[in-house]
């Protein structure tokens, strides 16, 4: 990779625009998402402008919507709002469901007690529960922190679990053969070697958390991009409204990519280098 | 080079001179639920020498050599390790696998410092003997690569590495150049026994080829299959002075080779 790189900047002077832009082409990931950006936002561009629907504002609308939202404080303040539940939410869902899966992961009578209470929380469709919990615990931060964890940590616990019991069993017997202590083989092997599919499902909890916090929003009460969807829908703001969606969708992406990132960077260097 | 081995008939293991064994396997038996792995072996390992367990698959050398590390428990009998009987892993062991198991996520310093770092050892300290076995080993340059940068033979170069810089009396090798190809699996055999030579320690050795076990051994122990017992042992006796090419085309090397291959030709399909 470093060679390439090398003998890319010998090139590039001699070579004219074009061509330098074919080169970056060729050898960067950057330029292909924004390529795929570029044909999404085009596609709903045109289709706002068609328009395929009255509701369907086109992609330059609702992006003027975001930053009129952004410059009159709405969106900042909407974000903070459904920032304390869903980070409160995942935080607990990622601390507990790894905990949890680990445990499940390690010890085969741990396993027997709670995976079938998982296995049927991820089956069940959870939009159906979440009114439930406003019986009991209303409709204030309590109540939507925990849609939050009812969606985020059956899947995170599940994952966590099947990446122990995935582990290399030879690392594990390496790890005893140089007289590793359990600390040393939960925290030096078994944790390490796990942490591919322990971020896959720490991934697909996260994602699943905005899932909650937005049903919650949707569902217990009206507040922070929940309420800016709701209210511009019904005063029929339809850029405005496309604009918290986008904002959200947005956002949960942006917290996956770096999800991505620190599992790269920090818990396995070596995938850098392939 | 004369050889010495005994008929099958008249064999039998108690008779086998050992002066002054490290390892002991006192009538260590190894069942699998109703499946009998090991039956009753008796073998002692003399310090200082090379030894390969020797047999057709199925006849249990990896198990008894997991037994002999403490990483597998016998179903009776034991294990004497310099004088002490021992129920697990311990520091006077070191394995080297087949698989090399090597942590993917570490470079080749740090999984050569590995069994170190478990001990407690400061970074420095421990930094500073890998590299030493990581030259022993020809590996000096690659400290910082992570495995999946590495051929499979530099990868067992650095599980050997490992094994070594624990500076156990008694290394246990698991097929170690079973995923080498042929070519470098030579050199690592000459490599192995100027290891042998250089570092003075035991060296228990599984393999399933005949030529290899021939050409790096003191002492041959052949398991015959189903259940696994000894079935004979054989010192080859080899002049390691010459050149490795004359060993491999010394009649007394392919004299022993074929005898193993007479005694052993019966358990092949």
């Amino acid at each position: 990779m470093s060679v390439m790189s090398q003998d890319a900047k010998v090139v590039a002077p001699a070579a004219t625009t074009g061509q330098a832009l074919r080169l970056f082409a060729e050898r960067r990931r950057s330029f292909w998402v924004v390529l795929s950006l570029l044909v999404l936002f085009t596609a709903w561009e045109i289709a706002g402008r068609v328009p395929i629907s009255f509701a369907f504002p086109t992609f330059l609308d609702t992006l003027a919507a975001f930053f009129e939202m952004v410059g009159d404080g709405s969106m900042i303040r909407a974000f903070f709002l459904t920032l304390q539940p869903l980070v409160l939410g995942v935080a607990v869902s990622a601390l507990l469901g790894i905990a949890l899966g680990i445990v499940m992961g390690l010890s085969d009578r741990m396993e027997w007690l709670l995976a079938p209470v998982f296995i049927v929380l991820q089956a069940a469709p959870m939009a159906a529960l979440v009114p439930l919990v406003t019986f009991v615990y209303g409709i204030g931060l309590v109540a939507k922190t925990l849609a939050v964890i009812m969606l985020a940590l059956p899947v995170i616990v599940l994952n966590s679990y099947k990446a122990v019991r995935h582990v290399n069993p030879s690392l594990v017997d390496m790890c005893r053969s140089f007289q590793g202590n359990r600390r040393q083989q939960i925290f030096k092997i078994i944790i390490p070697d796990a942490s591919p599919v322990l971020f896959a499902g720490l991934r697909l909890g996260v994602a699943a958390g905005f899932i909650g916090v937005m049903l919650a929003e949707l569902l217990i009460t009206p507040t922070g991009i929940g309420d800016l969807i709701t209210y511009h829908r019904s005063v029929a703001n339809y850029a405005h409204m496309y604009a918290a969606v986008a904002a959200i969708i947005a956002a949960s992406t942006l917290t996956l990519a770096a999800l991505q990132w620190f599992e790269t960077n920090v818990m396995r260097p070596e995938k850098r280098r392939s | 080079m004369s050889v010495q081995a005994l008929s099958k008939d008249e064999f039998d293991p108690a008779s086998v001179v050992t002066s002054d064994p490290v390892v002991r396997v006192e009538t260590i038996s190894k069942h699998y639920g109703t499946v009998e792995a090991l039956r009753s072996i008796d073998l002692q390992f003399e310090r200082g020498k090379l030894t390969t367990l020797l047999g057709p698959s199925g006849c249990g050398k990896t198990t008894l050599l997991k037994i002999i590390a403490g990483l597998v428990p016998a179903t009776s009998g034991q294990i004497v390790v310099n004088g002490r009987a021992v129920t697990g892993p311990g520091p006077e062991r070191a394995f080297v696998f087949q698989d090399f198991a090597l942590m993917p996520w570490a470079t080749v310093l740090r999984n050569v410092g590995f069994g170190l770092e478990l001990k407690g050892l400061a970074a420095a300290e421990r930094n500073r003997i890998a590299r030493r076995y990581i030259e022993e080993v020809g590996l000096q340059g690659f400290e910082d690569k992570y495995p999946h940068e590495l051929s499979g033979g530099m990868r067992q170069r650095v599980g050997i590495a490992r094994a070594f810089a624990v500076n156990a009396d008694v290394l246990l090798l698991d097929e170690p150049f079973s995923a080498v190809d042929e070519q470098n699996r030579r050199k690592f055999q000459e490599d192995l026994l100027r290891l042998v030579e250089m570092e003075r320690k035991t060296f228990i050795f599984v393999t399933h080829s005949i030529e290899e076990a021939v050409y790096v051994s003191d002492r041959i122990v052949l398991l015959s299959p189903r259940p696994g017992r000894v079935s004979n042992i054989i010192d080859p006796r080899i002049d390691r002075t010459a050149d490795p090419d004359d060993i491999r085309r010394d009649p007394g090397y392919l004299d022993v080779v074929e005898e193993i291959w007479q005694s052993l030709r019966h358990y092949a399909e």
